[in-house]
């Protein structure tokens, strides 16, 4: 079971409070986009096997939404940050790359 | 190959069983094959076998990672049945059960296929007007299903307690010919046909790349050294993504964990197959009298093998309303398995990017039932370049917008 920190309201609960919504920082293409992306936008998904960052909502707790960084793997939660951002912090990189060395070639 | 028959049964048991050979030979890779297929799961064999003897493509590997049939085919919960609403899946699931059916004759190996009938719970008025479209669509397609009403399921399934107090059991579609089958034979039954053809299995193989030249597939190459070939299909299941990776593709594909427990075994007490949808469960009783038990997938992205626990309480818990007398039951043994879902909940067998490799994933949680079917499908692309069962089934129906919609249809036991 994960335990996870919102980082709107700053609650610490277990996972059942929690709901995931899949891949983050996707490129949401719209009007006058190419099939190609369209599709990517829609579909394509990286999937990996070890480290992964994913949208979650406080669906039972302060409702906003939040990004996560967790291990596919090892269920390992990194760390949560801000949904109002297009990439991850550098300081929680900084922490998955002393806990995972390599992994980003291997994502 | 010595054929396995009631003769030969009862020769060895006058010599004190000292006759028996291997089913399957275990090989070593060669240099160069016409096609090799990886993963040696269900699917997999079923590919080599079809490609065998239906095109009398022979000279094929199957590379296998682990153990024979130690993934999703032996973590499944077996059960078969085929009524699916869109045409297109039910043409292949039809085909697959249909080959179950005669499959045990077929590969000279007892799969203990068992048509006891399939009931899905309609829980919900919408289950009920949803079921009764699949039964009318599947009457369309030649796929034998009907819905019945509360007392019939009673009839059928006497331990059910059909005024549940969250889900009333308001009726259910009912296949009289889905059942399930011992999912380890299928995979044995298969490796075996597949080695007296004289195709190599070959286990402890880990693929490590995918070479390719100027857009063509040469081989893989392996934990046990480079391997040629002209064709490869790739079927893995939840490792799909990472060998399109190698391959240079990307998948339209997420892993999830599935779940599933076998109780303790008990007396005979419920001889079809149940699920219930809306509530997240599905059960059957082997043959050794173990309550079979399936549930609803992780939330989110997981390689892990196991389930969380949350999600198998909410099984368990669903499946004690619908039948009080299982809340008695020890539970012996509860696994998770990865499994591969698409943005349609429908499969994928398809031509790649790169010219040779086929693929065949996106089975979601219900490949165990394809199995034959899947395998026929797919040797028929591989051999001819397209088939008519899998041309629905391309990777380009997400760039054309044109979906095989099963997600509605079979919820979350499909």
């Amino acid at each position: 079971m994960l335990i996870v920190s919102c980082p709107n309201c700053g609650i610490t609960a277990e996972e059942t409070e929690f709901h995931a919504h899949g891949e983050a920082h996707i490129t949401r293409h719209a009007v006058g986009s190419s099939d190609d992306q369209m599709e990517t936008y829609l579909f394509m998904r990286k999937n990996p096997k070890g480290v992964h960052f994913e949208r979650w909502r406080h669906q039972y707790g302060c409702g906003k939404w939040f990004h996560m960084a967790r291990c596919t793997m090892t269920l390992e939660v990194f760390g949560t940050y801000s949904a109002q951002t297009y990439s991850p912090p550098d300081d929680l990189l900084a922490r998955i790359d002393a806990r995972r060395p390599g992994w980003r070639e291997a994502t | 190959m010595k054929k396995y028959s009631v003769f030969a049964v009862a020769r060895e048991a006058m010599r004190h069983h000292t006759g028996w050979t291997r089913a399957w030979r275990d090989a070593a890779p060669k240099k160069r094959y016409d096609a090799i297929i990886i993963g040696a799961g269900g699917h997999g064999l079923a590919t080599a076998y079809y490609l065998g003897k239906n095109f009398g493509i022979t000279n094929v590997a199957i590379l296998e990672k682990g153990w024979l049939g130690g993934g999703n085919t032996g973590r499944n919960t077996t059960i078969i049945r085929s009524n699916y609403l869109q045409d297109p899946s039910a043409a292949l699931y039809e085909k697959s059960r249909s080959l179950y059916e005669t499959m045990s004759q077929d590969l000279n190996y007892n799969v203990m296929f068992s048509p006891r009938g399939v009931i899905m719970l309609a829980q919900t008025e919408h289950e009920v007007r949803g079921y009764k479209r699949t039964a009318h669509a599947n009457m369309l397609q030649g796929v034998k299903t009907e819905f019945i009403g509360p007392e019939k399921v009673k009839e059928l399934v006497p331990i059910i307690n059909l005024a549940g107090p969250r889900y009333p059991v308001l009726g259910g579609l009912w296949q009289a010919r889905g059942g399930t089958a011992r999912h380890d034979a299928v995979a044995w039954g298969y490796a075996r046909a597949c080695s007296d053809m004289g195709m190599d299995v070959i286990q402890q193989c880990n693929v490590t790349g995918i070479r390719s030249e100027g857009g063509k597939v040469v081989g893989v190459s392996t934990s046990k050294g480079d391997i040629d070939c002209d064709k490869l299909g790739i079927v893995v299941a939840g490792h799909s993504g990472h060998l399109a990776d190698m391959a240079g593709f990307r998948l339209p594909l997420e892993s999830v964990a599935l779940q599933a427990l076998v109780s303790e075994p008990i007396k005979p007490c419920m001889d079809v197959v149940v699920m219930a949808n809306t509530v997240h469960g599905y059960m059957s009783q082997s043959d050794k009298g173990e309550m079979v038990i399936g549930g609803g997938t992780d939330g989110y992205n997981n390689y892990t093998q196991r389930g969380s626990f949350h999600h198998l309480e909410e099984t368990v818990r669903a499946l004690i309303e619908t039948f009080p007398m299982v809340s008695r039951l020890k539970m012996l043994r509860h696994w998770g398995g990865i499994v591969d879902v698409t943005g349609d909940r429908s499969p994928i067998l398809s031509k790649t990017p790169v010219d040779g490799v086929f693929i065949n994933c996106g089975w979601g949680t219900g490949g165990f039932k394809a199995i034959p079917g899947s395998g026929w499908a797919m040797a028929e692309l591989m051999a001819k370049g397209h088939s008519p069962l899998t041309d629905a089934f391309g990777l380009e129906r997400f760039t054309e917008g044109r979906f095989i919609d099963e997600s509605v249809a079979a919820g979350v036991a499909h």
